[in-house]
């Protein structure tokens, strides 16, 4: 076999000096020595092996890789880990473990708000950043009146603002029935 | 006694997937640091490496290997006279020929993703382009007749005699209805990771069936079989394109096994498109007859559709009609031609998604035409035996499945004129549609083993797609054993483990389950006569492949169900949104009715996807798919799917296995497509033949507001 | 993806001082920019990283308008109580964009310079005059169902992808910049993006090395506003067509009105043949359809995308219908 294996080389075309970052995540300061082109999403995944965050598309067109920065839902797919030290982020893996769920995640199971999974971890960090901007009293696209101070948060307006999130299993009625069991637990 | 079986029980793997911690076969890290690997793709459709000049890749940081046909190992050919396409070998880099555009010509291996992937666009090839046929309906007049469809189905089938009795009937329907290119997309990426250790292979691999990605990846590879493991303990969904191995599988493997560390490859979203499946696009020409009071006398349905001509593939698009309707005089026929495309493979219901959406609007076409009722009008021709075969049906209940659904959707008030009825600026119609699918059975093995402490552990090779089978088998082994299902362990996903059938063809539930049960009662009777020694004690259970159990031979052993869609019609820009819909479905026993139900919502959720959305689309200059990404191939968000709800009949067919259970991952992907695009007729007045019905099919036969 | 060295900026002074070494791009929120690097349309050798300058700041102007600072969030602008009231077209514009994920993170400046979403211009192995200048358009004779019909040329079919901007337009909307000597400068809205002429890489009026600072908003025009986008999914999905109005009546009759329109061409169009069609007109189908074939007057199709003439004066009837009648 004559195959062609290669080491690094200075000066080379696609050299890289890698950066320090200290990122903080789910609570814990991590240092981390990266490629400043490695994204958030492979940050998490492939240096502090927090594989919950899922890369689905890697370019913004399905929500599987969503993390709450600062409280706020974004996707980890298209932002450099190099830009997030001072942030706090959290993922799935910091809302719950499997016996001790968040009750997003816990509504997630009764109501069977997934098949596969994959998109699943997304689906509920994005439903908590969303359940979130409803209560700051955002609008939407379902919104009639954009200028109204309030918004019933009815399930065409839970849809509207969880279309960022795509499920190929398509579970949407049963992921929009477990958000909203925990924005009405959430009210009363 | 039964007491799990059936229950809409959580599933048991919910707290792993919804915590993050399921791990998919991209994700394993207990096996070290891996190498990344990143695919370099054709630009051309057809035609032949003249140059491939790899230096600035090898020499860019940290890359450890560019591999391509002129230094990739020698691999076993494919081999087209296995039945099966999944289970053949897949050479990859194996010459400097292109056949398709995306076709992978370079591997590059480097320490971090960003290297490899920054490597990758550092291979220089040069092309020697050829002109292909890229192009669909050009080629439609260069069909020609496989051996035999999907499945080994029948290519043709004929009853008495179709042309003269077509001709002669009083009412006519007959249409041409084109489908187009669709991709399965599951949400994780087709990806592997694989471990070598000394001249063992451990292959972390996302795909449905690992027996036979086992034996493609053994005689890819040319290496003893049980040199290779496979895990897989989680999927990512599939939809089909997980049936098979692909290039990603076999290049981390081959890319492994020379460097001697592990290796990983996620192909993108975009590598999809070319280096996965795609469903065939079709042609498809409906012709039924029928007399004034509605019988059908004549009923045709004739498909062409294209296939790569390294690997034919014909979707079963015909085979639907042959069992759905009786008709004394009756023609189905399947074509292929050729084009230099990205192979056809399956994509969820291949056959009735395309099929039934052009086979079920053409019956609405004609309910249409005699001014009936689409239920009554099927109702009318709902057949006593198989209307091919003359073989009896083991459980049908598809006019039951209609009727229940008509009562709970409130089709009585189905506007009886198309475009008649609106709602604001919303045109609204209603329409409905049949569903049908074949039951299959494969061999399948599985394995239970209970411990002097009373926990019975399950083992098979079957995945668990999506689908729920770790509950599902949970349930049924807890039942056969009488234990509380807390008591069961549910093992799946490993390759040494007996061999199930897999998901997939929806056959998983099923087939697994009847093996588990078998297993479960084999131990049940070693136990009343045995004590359990320290190792535990074990028993198999087995079930035979379809061929060899005659009541698929002497019965038609089928699933059905009937799909009702309200659709809005926007006036102005003619904008499609789905209001509601319902499916009722007869499918044997439910094995536990929460996870059963969210696999039927989600081939309905399918079927609204390729009557309004997919289009996979060919640039017929080079033979690319265009929109190859999520923001331009598009499949239904949130916002798109309202109301959608599944209901199943309780049943039990004792024909199909002593469980009484049948498939139905796809079923509620069957006809859904066809009750949606009814509905946009029924709203609108406007038939829309080439599918996906988007606005700008509609727009120009809506009338101006002024 | 090509390597690059990043900085972060502590102040809009820094940040044009770095951006001025060759080959160096600012970066915000990266939803753009990150997308096309990782396909290599974009390779920029330094990033520099405006996403925390402080200006992210909504504020009132002294004239009845308001400031937004250019690295204010599109979410932070769409929820903004005094944009939601004063100027609709806006945060409807904004809220039509992209998904909930995306709008936290993208920027005002960051959309005002998105890049199209031309799939030849994605696909680095395509002809495309914008990526690489010279070498054809691949979607002139290719697949060009979502491209322009208005104000399109030989050399680029593009349109230009963002919502927002489309908002911007019908408001009169100027944008504040900044350039490397620290001088300022406003430019109008409408004279800030290009049409393709035959140097379709050259999008904007911005010169090198300049920062968008912020987009000043005039006091809000009279009358009603409305946002209309069409697509083929119901969100999640850049505009076929879109349309902003801002229309006045005045016992049945148009006494102002301002359209611009989205998904239609390389920038985003301002309507003004079917602003003079309808001012002084009555408020009725009629006159909206004289507006309608005067916006679309100009308007070529080229073959997939035909279908986008008809579906934009039909958007635009129903939207002034809409903005009209609630007057
Ligand atoms: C899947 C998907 C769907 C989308 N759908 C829509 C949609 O429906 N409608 C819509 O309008 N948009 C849509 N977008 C686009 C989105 O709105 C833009 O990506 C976003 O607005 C860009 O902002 P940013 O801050 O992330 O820009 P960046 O990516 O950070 O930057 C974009 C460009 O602007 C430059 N830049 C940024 N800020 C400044 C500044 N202050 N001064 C000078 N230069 C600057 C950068 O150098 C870069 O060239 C979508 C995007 C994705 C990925
Ligand atoms: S339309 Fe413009 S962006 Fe698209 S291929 Fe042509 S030149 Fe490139
Ligand atoms: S992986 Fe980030 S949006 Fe798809
Ligand atoms: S659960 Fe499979 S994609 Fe959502």
């Amino acid at each position: 076999m004559s195959l062609s294996t290669v080491g690094d080389t200075k000066n080379a075309e696609n050299a890289t000096e890698n950066a320090k970052v200290a990122l903080t995540v789910n609570g814990r300061v991590r240092q981390l020595e990266l490629d400043p082109r490695t994204s958030l999403l492979d940050a998490l995944r492939e240096h502090l092996h927090l594989t919950g965050t899922k890369k689905g598309c890697d370019h913004g067109q399905c929500g599987a890789c969503t993390v709450l920065i600062n409280g706020r839902r974004i996707n980890s797919c298209l932002t450099l880990a190099v830009m997030h030290a001072d942030d706090e982020i959290v993922t799935i893996e910091g809302l719950g473990s499997p016996d001790a769920l968040h009750p997003m995640q816990a509504a997630f199971v009764l109501r069977d708000g997934f098949q596969c999974g994959y998109c699943t971890p997304g689906q509920i960090c994005s439903a908590i950043g969303m359940l979130a901007e409803a209560k700051a009293g955002w609008p939407s696209h379902a919104t009639a009146d954009v200028a109204a101070q309030t918004t019933a948060l009815t399930d065409a307006e839970i849809r509207e603002r969880m279309s960022g999130n795509i499920c190929r299993c398509a579970a949407y009625p049963n992921i929009i029935a477990a958000i909203r069991d925990v924005a009405e637990g959430d009210r009363g | 006694m039964a007491t799990m079986t059936g229950q809409p029980i959580n599933r048991i793997d919910g707290p792993l997937k919804v915590s993050g911690k399921a791990t998919y076969a991209y994700e394993h890290w207990d096996v070290g640091e891996p190498l990344y690997g990143f695919i370099v793709g054709a630009t051309i459709g057809k035609g032949r490496i003249v140059q491939i000049d790899t230096t600035g890749a090898e020499r860019s940081p940290g890359v450890r290997m560019v591999m391509t046909y002129r230094n990739a190992p020698a691999q076993g050919p494919r081999d087209a006279s296995i039945p099966s396409q999944y289970s053949r070998a897949y050479p990859m880099l194996s010459g400097p020929d292109i056949h398709h555009y995306g076709e992978p010509v370079a591997l590059v291996v480097a320490t971090t993703y960003e290297q490899a992937r920054a490597a990758a666009s550092l291979v220089e090839v040069e092309y020697a382009v050829l002109s292909g046929h890229f192009d669909f309906a050009k080629r439609l007049d260069k069909a020609y007749a496989p051996k035999a469809v999907n499945a080994g189905l029948a290519t043709d089938s004929a009853v008495g005699n179709f042309d003269t009795a077509f001709k002669s009937a009083d009412v006519k329907i007959d249409q041409v209805y084109t489908t187009p290119y669709q991709f399965s997309q599951p949400m994780e990426p087709h990806c592997c990771l694989a471990v070598p250790n000394g001249d063992d292979l451990t292959v972390y691999v996302s795909a449905q069936i690992l027996a036979e990605a086992h034996t493609a990846i053994a005689s890819t590879l040319k290496i003893d079989p049980l040199r290779i493991r496979l895990v897989t303990p989680y999927v990512g969904g599939g939809f089909g394109s997980k049936l098979g191995i692909h290039g990603e599988t076999i290049l981390a493997a081959l890319a492994a096994r020379a460097l001697k560390e592990p290796v990983k490859i996620a192909m993108t979203r975009q590598q999809i498109f070319h280096l996965v499946s795609v469903r065939p696009a079709t042609s498809q020409r409906v012709r039924l007859g029928a007399g004034r009071d509605g019988r059908l006398v004549a009923l045709g349905h004739d498909v062409t559709m294209f296939t790569s001509p390294i690997s034919e593939y014909a979707e079963q698009s015909a085979t639907s009609a042959r069992g759905l309707y009786a008709a004394p005089n009756r023609l189905t026929r399947h074509r292929l031609t050729a084009l230099d495309l990205p192979r056809g493979e399956d994509v969820r219901a291949p056959g009735e998604a395309p099929g039934l959406h052009a086979f079920e609007s053409a019956m609405d076409e004609l309910a249409h035409a005699l001014n009936m009722d689409p239920i009554e009008l099927r109702i009318l021709n709902e057949p006593k035996v198989h209307p091919e075969e003359g073989i009896p049906f083991s459980d049908r209940r598809l006019v039951e499945c209609m009727r229940e659904g008509a009562r709970r959707f409130g089709w009585e008030r189905r506007p009886a004129k198309p475009a008649s009825v609106r709602d604001g600026r919303w045109l609204v119609g209603y329409g409905m549609a049949a569903a049908i699918r074949g039951q299959f059975q494969m061999t399948s093995k599985a394995k239970v083993r209970m411990g002097p402490d009373g926990i019975a552990v399950v083992q098979s090779d079957m995945t668990d797609i999506g689908t729920g089978t770790y509950t599902i088998v949970a349930q049924v082994a807890a039942d056969a054993l009488g234990v509380p299902l807390d008591r069961v362990r549910v093992e799946l996903g490993r390759s040494d483990y007996p061999a199930g059938a897999g998901s997939g063809g929806s056959w998983g539930a099923s087939n697994t389950c009847t093996s588990v049960h078998r297993a479960c009662m084999a131990l049940r009777e070693k136990l009343r006569i045995g004590k359990i020694p320290a190792e535990g004690m074990e028993a198999e259970g087995e079930i035979a492949a379809m061929s060899e159990e005659p009541n698929y031979k002497n019965y038609s052993i089928f699933t059905y169900g009937a799909h009702f869609a309200e659709v809005g019609v926007d006036v102005d820009t003619a904008e499609i949104r789905l209001r509601r819909m319902l499916g009722v479905f007869a499918a044997g026993r439910i094995l536990n009715a929460k996870t059963a139900r969210s696999q039927l919502i989600g081939g309905m959720t399918w079927g609204v996807s390729s009557a309004l959305l997919e289009d996979g689309t060919v640039d017929a200059r080079t033979g690319a798919f265009v929109n190859r990404d999520l923001a331009e191939y598009l499949v239904p968000v949130h916002a798109d799917i309202p109301e959608i709800d599944a209901i199943l009949l309780d049943g039990f067919d004792g024909k199909a296995n002593e469980l009484g259970a049948k498939g139905l991952g796809e079923l509620g992907n069957c006809g859904a497509n066809a009750a949606v695009a009814n509905a946009v007729f029924n709203a609108t007045g406007v038939r829309v033949r080439d599918f996906p019905i988007t606005l700008d099919k509609v727009l120009p036969a809506l009338p101006r507001e002024v | 993806m090509r390597p690059f060295t990043y900085e972060r900026a502590i102040d809009p002074e820094a940040a044009v001082a770095a951006v001025s070494k060759a080959g160096a791009k600012f970066i915000s929120g990266g939803t753009n920019l990150l997308d096309l690097m990782k396909l290599e349309i974009e390779r920029p050798i330094h990033l520099v990283d405006i996403s925390r300058l402080p200006l992210k700041d909504i504020k009132e102007e002294p004239d009845g308008g308001m400031r937004i600072g250019a690295q204010a969030t599109n979410s932070d602008v769409a929820a903004d109580i005094r944009v939601r009231t004063r100027y609709p077209v806006l945060s409807q514009a904004l809220l039509a964009g992209a998904s909930g994920q995306l709008r936290n993170k993208a920027s005002v400046g960051g959309n005002l310079l998105q890049r199209t979403r031309c799939p030849y211009f994605y696909d680095t192995a395509a002809s495309c005059n914008k990526r690489d200048p010279s070498s054809g358009c691949a979607a002139i004779g290719g697949i060009n169902r979502g491209h322009a019909i208005l104000g399109a040329s030989d050399a680029c079919i593009a349109t230009h992808p963002s919502d927002m901007a489309v908002a911007m337009v019908v408001l009169d909307a100027e944008i504040e910049l900044l350039d490397a000597d620290r001088a300022t400068r406003r430019i109008a809205i409408g004279d800030f993006h290009r049409l393709p002429g035959t140097t379709p890489h050259i999008e904007t009026a911005l010169k090198t090395g300049e920062m968008i600072t912020g987009v000043v908003l005039p006091a809000p025009p009279e009358g009603r506003q409305f946002y209309r986008k069409v697509r083929d999914r119901a969100s999640y999905a850049f505009a076929l067509v879109s349309v902003a109005v801002v229309v006045a009546t005045e016992r049945g009759t148009i006494t102002s009105a301002r359209v611009a329109f989205g998904g239609v061409a390389h920038k985003p169009w301002r309507a003004k043949e079917a602003e003079a069609a309808l001012t002084g007109g009555t408020a009725t189908m009629a006159t909206y359809w004289a507006a309608a074939e005067a916006a679309m007057a100009g308007a070529t199709g080229r073959g997939h995308n035909d279908f986008k003439i008809e579906l934009a004066k039909r958007t635009l009837c129903r939207t002034l219908a809409h903005a009209a009648q609630e007057n």
